[in-house]
């Protein structure tokens, strides 16, 4: 009760918690990989930190700075054994690239939002795919669609997670 | 949806540069993944302080959760056992009034062997244990099929070291930290294993195909020999690892090529062994005394 009518406008956020939520959310979604207590036989993952980065990008995108891609890149590089840099520079391409996007088309709706998010996930896992391969490891690519599929069929559930995140985020 | 935000700045001279850095600094963000990426294609062993860092960060909680759920992991494997059920029943007892007779053979085979090697005076040859422990996390996320696990340099284990279970190989550490290690798994495409049939010795060599499986090449016939059934096991050419170490077990052939289940899944290993890596002319000499004018 007490809550459903509590004060929801005007709380007191400090700056830590606006401009952190974010960032902390894309680093838990990158460490979930390396958390999970199973030995993958195959890449089946979703990668939770891109997906995180890519549903603020879609619904806040004045909160990334366009560099951003490169030190949370990085971070998902050291937790997900991908080759060094594979994520940081992947990041930051998708970055750039929805932000010439969004110079085109200045309104988006729910499927626009939903393509952008297919393109970037398609591009990102096939560019560390690529990265991993040209280490000389990992499979072929096929075997990454299913881990495409998946990430592409919750992508709007992470938006909404986003979205929770962003009403308790914001004052 | 809401529009995208507004990055034009109009007439405002400081917005404008503003907004030419923060263009400026993401190129050089993506340069330097780029180049970052070209270093550790190189060298993937590489930036491992970097690396270690961040899995001591995860070791703690992976290694609590992989206790729980060890042994329960493959969820499809149980669902398919469900359905297969009736006639896999049928066909295991089958199996198992077979196996019955080639135990008690098997039996009497040990206990000749052991009054056979009483008799010869051979001692059990060094497996080189460096130390045991447990894979308590993966790269589920990535290509790369990395195993984590819960030892690293504190326990005396270098990159380079091949990492085995009692049921056969899993794979060799990659790169060490101080508590952890990053094994690359046999199955990634990455780790080339020179193996041998038991039958009859035909050599081969297994690489990875990064969806747990291997497949395997004979190493001087033209023709496929392999055949579904055949146990490859290590042939210790090459040094690293040891011979005699079960690798996996053929189940079909493509080509020129067969596809081979390994023997050690490692989604369902418990403990592993981390050895030191094999030296072909050092066990001969621990073996058959010094020999003269090999270099050292």
């Amino acid at each position: 009760m007490n809550s459903r009518y509590s004060n929801r406008i005007g709380r007191k956020r400090t700056w830590l918690h606006i401009r952190g939520v974010p960032v902390a959310s894309v680093i838990l979604g990158s460490m979930i990989a390396p958390l999970m207590p199973v030995v993958a036989q195959n890449p089946f993952f979703p990668p939770f930190g891109l997906l995180m980065l890519l549903a603020w990008r879609l619904l806040r995108p004045e909160i990334w700075p366009l560099w951003i891609g490169a030190p949370l890149g990085l971070i998902d590089d050291l937790m997900n054994g991908q080759p060094l840099g594979s994520a940081m520079f992947l990041w930051t391409i998708i970055l750039l690239a929805l932000d010439f996007e969004g110079q085109r088309h200045r309104w988006r709706d729910y499927w626009h939002g939903w393509l952008l998010g297919t393109i970037a996930i398609g591009f990102a896992l096939a560019g560390s795919w690529l990265a991993v391969d040209l280490a000389g490891q990992g499979g072929e690519i096929v075997q990454i669609i299913p881990q495409f599929l998946y990430s592409v069929a919750l992508f709007p559930f992470i938006v909404r997670v986003c979205a929770a995140l962003d009403k308790w985020r914001l004052p | 949806m809401a529009p995208p935000g507004n990055r034009r700045p109009g007439f405002n001279r400081k917005a404008q540069y503003g907004l030419f850095a923060s263009y400026l600094i993401a190129l050089l963000g993506a340069l330097a993944g780029l180049l970052l990426l070209v270093v550790s294609i190189a060298d993937p062993s590489g930036f491992s302080a970097l690396r270690s860092a961040a899995a001591e960060v995860t070791r703690p909680i992976s290694s609590n959760l992989r206790s729980l759920v060890v042994g329960i992991s493959n969820i499809e494997e149980t669902i398919a056992a469900y359905i297969n059920a009736g006639s896999q029943n049928a066909a295991l007892r089958r199996q198992v009034e077979a196996n019955r007779t080639r135990l008690i053979e098997a039996e009497a085979i040990r206990q000749e062997n052991i009054r056979l090697r009483d008799l010869l005076k051979l001692t059990e040859a060094d497996q080189g244990v460096v130390a045991a422990g447990h894979l308590i996390s993966s790269t589920p996320a990535s290509a790369a099929r990395l195993a984590r696990l819960d030892m690293g340099r504190n326990n005396g284990i270098t990159a380079g070291m091949p990492v085995r279970a009692p049921e056969g190989l899993v794979g060799r550490v990659l790169r060490a930290g101080p508590n952890t290690a990053d094994v690359l798994l046999l199955i990634d495409e990455g780790n080339i294993v020179p193996v041998r049939r038991t039958s009859d010795n035909i050599p081969g060599i297994s690489s990875g195909r990064g969806d747990g499986t291997v497949e395997v090449r004979a190493l001087n016939t033209e023709r496929n020999p392999f055949r579904p059934g055949d146990v490859l096991v290590t042939s210790g050419i090459g040094g690293l690892y040891r011979p005699n170490i079960p690798v996996a077990i053929v189940a079909r052939r493509e080509g020129d090529k067969a596809i081979a289940i390994p023997l050690a899944n490692p989604s369902r290993v418990e403990l592993v062994v981390i050895q030191s890596p094999f030296r072909p002319d050092e066990a001969e000499r621990a073996g058959n005394g010094p020999q003269p004018d090999e270099p050292s």
